[in-house]
């Protein structure tokens, strides 16, 4: 058991490709910490460094009292499962288990009993005697974890252990691995890039964006108050909508109409021009479906698609946005992996909702939800400060000003 | 069907085209000299040219041969031993570690294995009998691995860059040194690699004659397929040929016994398994 603390963490390849700079997490004993971010992030390089599988370029890695940026990763004592869990194909199940406590020279019986434990905690009872061939992709998984948790270390480190596996297996082993590091009550960094597995097994959440940390708090205060428009779209599914906004007084002018936003929102972005309005999905809600409506944020809008999943309705509404808002909202969308061909609204109405395809809809909208967000440094106005963690001020344009990973 | 008896005709043909000689051997050696020295066309022996085991024994009691056949096992198997284990270690540095002269190493081991053997006996030769080499097992083993290794070499760097750098990570992280990783880890999962090598080692030092026949001049070193040339008997004029048939079939009886423990090994280790799936 042991802290973990990184401190100005910066990593630079031989060619001076920075893929971590600067980046300060401290990890309190027995936490779960998640580092998630779009691919080329720089989270798995930040893990490896942890475990000492890379060269650290500069600042201090301390676990527990130690600083170990010059010690081997055996001299570490942390155990890791790899995104292919690197199990050892000539060794059966109970051989792999036991490999780290053999290489520490424990006694047979010790290795037994070890072992036994660690496979009844993870069902693998039966399976001991197989190779590693032999097993589905759950077992594998499992089987990493048993060789991680025989040994007793200061600390877990997961790279990615559930993006090999398919989608009702991964949902299962997440529950799994929360469960496990619960029991265990040990430190554990967990590396994604899926933001459900963050939101749901992390304690905090570390957001990082081409090597720069974005924001560190837990997985209520990011979705509630993120602290950019990068943390914004991609902490959330189906993700944050973005909406080019004008704002007078407490009015917000939006492509659709204008609503009313509180006072001290409005007082923070008083006289900045065009910004940039973010609303979830499911701050909208079908007027016609809503008892006590506040006529004033409701806007009437042509809705594209409907899509209708029982419980909620997504309905889609396209916008035109003006050119300098749209750039950043195409430049957010590549950051983000991803690869909208419009500026459209997605809204996620109740279940009960009776809009069709090509209808006028009334949309009410939770103004007091809403984020605005600056255009030009991509930073939240609008931030409860109180409750969002750890935000990193300009962290954003520090990335933008980062060149891009190659994969 | 058609395809079916087409490709078993195939086979036939090959098989006889490649064991005729082998046959013939065998067929050869369990006639006798009278009887070869006489005209003897059959593939089986006539009436009364039998001559049983009677060849097989007779070579097996010649002390010569059997000094040939221990020289050839002792230092096939030394050459090969040691060929292995060099190339493994250069192989595993070739293939996981970044150093200067990498290309070098790997092209002039390339360039070694394209010498014709028969230009270097000459210099080796000389060489030899100063350095005291000469006639000697050591004297053989050296040629005998400078040839083979920058082909394990570089069969060996093929299959050590098709293990995954996790594997050596995960051991790492497990607790193991460079070397507990490389032995415990990456030397079982490269195992047939390994064993290619070694049979392609194996083969060339027991199958070579013009080092064995030009670096040694009696029994004290001289590995079974110069021996094989030797083996004149009483009259230089009428070869033994009987007694040679039975023992070219006794000098490849080890290499066939070889080739089929090994292939075992291979075959096991293709099949061990992947990383992930």
């Amino acid at each position: 058991m042991a802290a973990i603390s990184m401190k100005n963490i910066v990593k630079k390849y031989g060619d001076g490709f920075p893929a971590v700079n600067d980046v300060s997490i401290d990890v309190a004993d027995g936490e779960f910490v998640i580092l998630v971010g779009p691919s080329g992030c720089g989270k798995s390089t930040l893990l490896r460094m942890i475990v000492g599988l890379e060269d650290i370029t500069s600042g201090d890695m301390i676990i527990g009292e130690r600083k170990v940026n010059d010690l081997a990763p055996r001299e570490r004592n942390l155990a890791m499962v790899f995104q292919n869990y690197a199990l050892y194909p000539h060794l059966t199940v109970y051989e792999n288990i036991a490999f780290p406590l053999r290489l520490a020279g424990a006694s047979n019986d010790e290795v037994d009993r070890k072992v036994r434990e660690a496979s009844k905690t993870l069902e693998l009872d039966e399976h001991l005697e197989r190779k590693p061939a032999n097993l589905s992709g759950g077992q594998r998984q499992r089987v990493a974890m048993g060789r991680a948790i025989v040994r007793e270390a200061d600390a877990f480190l997961f790279d990615e252990p559930l993006s090999n596996l398919d989608a009702k297996l991964r949902g299962q082993m997440r529950t799994e691995i929360a469960r496990l590091q619960k029991k265990l009550g040990i430190t554990t960094v967990y590396v994604t890039h899926d933001q459900t597995e963050a939101m749901t097994l992390g304690d905090r959440v570390a957001v990082l964006k081409r090597g720069v940390l974005q924001q560190l708090a837990s997985p209520r205060e990011l979705y509630d108050n993120p602290g950019n428009l990068f943390v914004a779209g991609f902490i959330g599914s189906p993700p944050m909508n973005f909406l080019p906004a004008e704002v007078d007084g407490t009015t917000v002018k939006l492509p659709f109409g204008s609503v009313q936003i509180p006072a001290e929102k409005a007082e923070k972005v008083a006289g900045k021009g065009l910004l940039i309005a973010g609303i979830r999905p499911e701050n909208f809600e079908d007027a016609s479906v809503i008892e006590a409506k506040d006529a004033a944020s409701t806007f009437t809008a042509k809705v594209e698609v409907v899509e209708w999943l029982g419980n909620e309705t997504y309905a889609y509404i396209p916008f035109e946005a003006p050119p300098e808002v749209a750039d950043q909202l195409r430049q957010l969308e590549r950051d983000l992996d991803g690869e909208s061909l419009r500026t459209q609204l997605v809204v996620a109405l109740d279940g009960t909702s009776r809009i069709k395809e090509g209808e006028d809809a009334e949309i009410w909208i939770d103004s007091r939800k809403m984020h605005l967000f600056d255009p030009a440094t991509g930073e939240n106005l609008t931030i409860d400060r109180e409750h969002a963690g750890r935000v990193l001020d300009h962290a954003m344009s520090e990335a933008a000003e980062q060149p891009a990973a190659a994969g | 069907m058609k395809q079916k008896i087409g490709t078993a005709v195939g086979c036939l043909l090959i098989l006889i085209w490649c064991l005729l000689p082998v046959a013939w051997i065998i067929s050869l050696s369990f006639k006798s000299q009278d009887a070869i020295t006489n005209g003897s066309p059959g593939f089986f022996p006539a009436d009364g040219d039998g001559a049983g085991w009677q060849n097989y024994i007779d070579v097996w009691n010649n002390d010569q041969f059997r000094r040939a056949i221990f020289n050839s096992i002792g230092i096939s198997l030394i050459a090969t031993l040691l060929s292995v284990i060099i190339a493994t270690l250069a192989a595993y540095a070739i293939a996981r570690l970044e150093f200067k002269g990498k290309k070098f190493v790997l092209s002039t081991a390339l360039a070694i294995a394209m010498f014709p053997v028969v230009s270097l006996v000459g210099p080796l030769f000389d060489m030899w009998r100063t350095f005291g080499l000469y006639d000697t097992w050591p004297g053989l083993i050296i040629p005998y691995m400078s040839f083979t290794l920058p082909l394990a070499i570089w069969t060996l760097s093929a299959f050590f860059r098709e293990i995954p750098w996790e594997m050596e990570q995960a051991a790492q992280v497990d607790g193991a040194t460079s070397w507990q990783a490389f032995r415990k880890v990456i030397v079982p999962l490269a195992a047939p690699g390994v064993f290619t090598a070694a049979i392609l080692t194996f083969f060339f030092a027991w199958n070579d004659f013009v080092f064995g026949i030009s670096l040694t001049s009696t029994e004290s070193a001289r590995p079974i397929p110069a021996a094989l040339s030797f083996f004149v008997g009483a009259d230089p004029f009428n070869r033994p040929a009987s007694l040679l048939a039975a023992g070219a079939v006794i000098a490849t009886i080890p290499i066939v016994l070889i080739v089929l423990v090994f292939q075992r090994k291979i075959v096991a280790g293709l099949t061990s398994g992947a990383v992930k799936g």
